[in-house]
């Protein structure tokens, strides 16, 4: 039996090393967000944000034809995951039961998993190599699905998050199902959907894997979701591996965009949604 | 009159119980039914084919179908790399597009080698902070350090590609390469020349990318022990730290180690991290230190490019094995987590 004293001191190196590892990744992201300022604020203008790419050489341009594709591309991808993800989530709670709910819930877990260059493949071979060209449409159509498992799951824990008594209690009313759902229970886990969309939003925004073979990217304004389109990721993936000094600033510049872009999207569904739910 | 009270879509159902009986509601009219059954029985019994009831099944089945396509049209678009080159694919290392030669083992190694590292280094350092905020951490400090560990899972996978390739690989050549050479030079793995990119840097950028993740679930499946339990072995004299590593540590293990796993799934199939860091080599050595590439790289890289049917099959019969690992992964740390988190869901 180890004496009083060394299990004191067992147990503050203990304490002290699970400590130390908790700050430690807190530290990674203060660095990580440190950098990304410290390099890009520089070259962050309106210009930036609101100008075609130049040529390399030329100096200023920006990235504003990016972040109007992203918002396109994001766009239309919420509008086609949205529908699909929160009715599948409904399906799952007041719908489905044993085997076949079961199997829904199983395959949103995997799809969750698996990785989001496969989804981009897929896209590719369902609606670029068909029609031959790249197109925005396509990056929607693989970042609708990288968004479903997320929407799928929250809706699913939203609804459950209402107690049943309510819907048992419109049901005795004599409302019919539809309307129960509809007006008692969507109402009541509005919020907690609305924040897995707005995760799901932020999550497929930061994405660039399935982007490099569907929307491929443009030096143009290009509004029309069948072409190739920019995209604010891809444009920083792009500017990063180049060789040029110029575009390294402009990749952490965009880096910095994307990174408040994100963060203000997690921001907003954490911190101003949560305190609702209760 | 009823009838329309029923199908007013504003939202403002009808609360006159007149106003909505209808032939399947028979809890309001008992006379009709006369043998009472419980509620749970009869609610699944609600009217159905209805068109709301449509729109929910279709999403479902949408749903199950763009899973089910995805994994059947991965395999369609590779049936030529697999009918070329059948199983030898995944243990030839020859990757020639000039002479149509395709085989994955350098991709798979690099692949696998990234992955083990990010989840060695992941793994002790997550499941350690998960410990402190289960576990250990001031209440006033858990909500603000959880939230900054949530926030690092956010940050885009570009953004910690341009981070790890201009801040952390040349770090990783002047400063933290130099010293593991300098003293465990004797190792294989830490022999050789320094390139900055390279496995170690993946692994280390991985690394990061995953320990929110394994922190998150392990905090999780750690809160999720019984208070009673620690009180009992605090009863007896422990302290706090042995009350974790002999009640709360074997109770949540299966847990934690699902966390790990689930944390693997995503060090395996990422992408633009690795590609912009692993230094996209395919070569197999020994040393850690040497360029690599993976699956996943070598897709984002080549893509594009490929110009024969054969090649553009290879690449997908890659991206095919990505989805086959990551399921497998996934599903073995779903049962894992299972089991910890099914006896509170009752």
């Amino acid at each position: 039996m180890e004496s009083q004293r060394l299990r004191r001191i067992r147990g503050a190196f203990g304490i002290f090393s699970a400590a130390f590892c908790a700050a430690g990744v807190a530290v990674i992201l203060l660095l990580i967000l440190g950098y990304v300022i410290r390099e890009g604020i520089g070259a962050i203008s309106l210009d930036f944000i609101t100008q075609l790419p130049h040529p390399v050489g030329v100096p200023g341009g920006g990235v504003g034809n990016g972040i109007v594709g992203s918002a396109i591309i994001v766009g239309i991808a919420a509008l086609m995951a949205i529908p699909v993800g929160t009715l599948t989530g409904l399906y799952l709670t007041y719908f489905g039961r044993g085997l076949p709910a079961s199997a829904v819930r199983f395959l949103s877990d995997v799809l969750s998993g698996i990785p989001s260059i496969a989804i981009g493949l897929f896209a590719y071979t369902m609606l670029v190599a068909p029609l031959r060209h790249f197109s925005a449409f396509s990056a929607s159509f693989a970042f609708a699905i990288l968004m479903l498992p997320v929407i799928i799951t929250t809706t699913e824990s939203a609804i459950k998050g209402v107690s049943r008594e309510l819907y048992e209690a419109a049901l005795a009313l004599g409302v019919s199902r539809h309307h129960a759902i509809m007006d008692v229970i969507l109402p009541s886990a509005r919020s907690g959907i609305i924040t897995g969309v707005v995760l799901a939003i932020a999550r497929v925004t930061g994405e660039t894997a399935p982007l490099l073979f569907t929307a491929f990217g443009s030096q143009f304004w290009e509004l029309n979701p069948n072409n190739p389109m920019a995209e604010l990721s891809l444009q920083v993936f792009t500017y990063a591996i180049s060789p040029y000094r110029s575009w390294h600033q402009q990749a952490w510049a965009g880096a910095l965009i994307l990174i408040f872009i994100v963060f203000a999207m997690n921001l907003g569904a954490r911190v101003l949604l949560k305190p609702r739910l209760r | 009159m009823a009838e329309t009270e029923q199908r007013n879509p504003t939202g403002d159902f009808g609360f006159a119980p007149t106003s909505a009986v209808n032939a399947d509601d028979t809890i309001l009219n008992p006379r009709n039914e006369p043998r009472a059954r419980p509620v749970r029985a009869i609610l699944p019994r609600a009217p159905r084919g209805t068109g709301f009831d449509l729109c929910v099944y279709g999403a479902t089945g949408a749903f199950v179908a763009v899973v089910v396509a995805l994994f059947l049209e991965l395999l369609w678009s590779s049936r030529l790399s697999i009918a070329t080159f059948g199983f030898s694919f995944l243990w030839t290392s020859e990757w020639n597009p000039v002479t149509n030669q395709f085989g994955a083992l350098p991709f798979i190694y690099g692949t696998i080698v990234s992955s083990g590292i990010a989840i060695l280094l992941a793994g002790l350092v997550g499941v350690l902070a998960g410990a402190f905020l289960a576990e250990f951490c001031p209440i006033h400090f858990s909500g603000p350090l959880s939230f900054m560990i949530e926030l690092l899972a956010a940050v885009p996978s570009v953004v910690y590609g341009l981070w790890g390739l201009f801040i952390l690989a040349p770090l990783m050549h002047d400063y933290i390469e130099p010293f593991l050479q300098r003293y465990f030079g004797f190792l294989p793995i830490f022999s050789g020349t320094i390139y900055g990119v390279g496995m170690l840097t993946a692994g280390v950028i991985l690394a990061i990318m995953i320990v929110p993740t394994v922190t998150a679930i392990s905090r999780d499946v750690m809160a999720a022990i019984p208070q009673t339990q620690r009180e009992a072995i605090w009863a007896l004299g422990a302290t706090r730290w042995q009350s974790f590593r002999m009640v709360v540590l074997p109770g949540a293990r299966a847990g934690v180690f699902g966390a790990c796993i689930l944390a693997l799934g995503r060090a395996l199939g990422e992408t633009i991290a690795t590609t912009m860091v692993i230094g996209n080599r395919p070569a197999i050595e020994a040393s850690l230190f040497a360029p690599g590439y993976s699956i996943s790289s070598v897709i984002a890289n080549e893509f594009t490019e490929a110009t024969t049917q054969v090649y553009l099959s290879a690449l997908i019969e890659l991206g095919l094995l990505l989805f086959i690992i990551s399921v497998t992964v996934n599903a073995v740390a779903r049962v894992l987590l299972w089991t910890i988190f099914r006896p509170l869901e009752g």
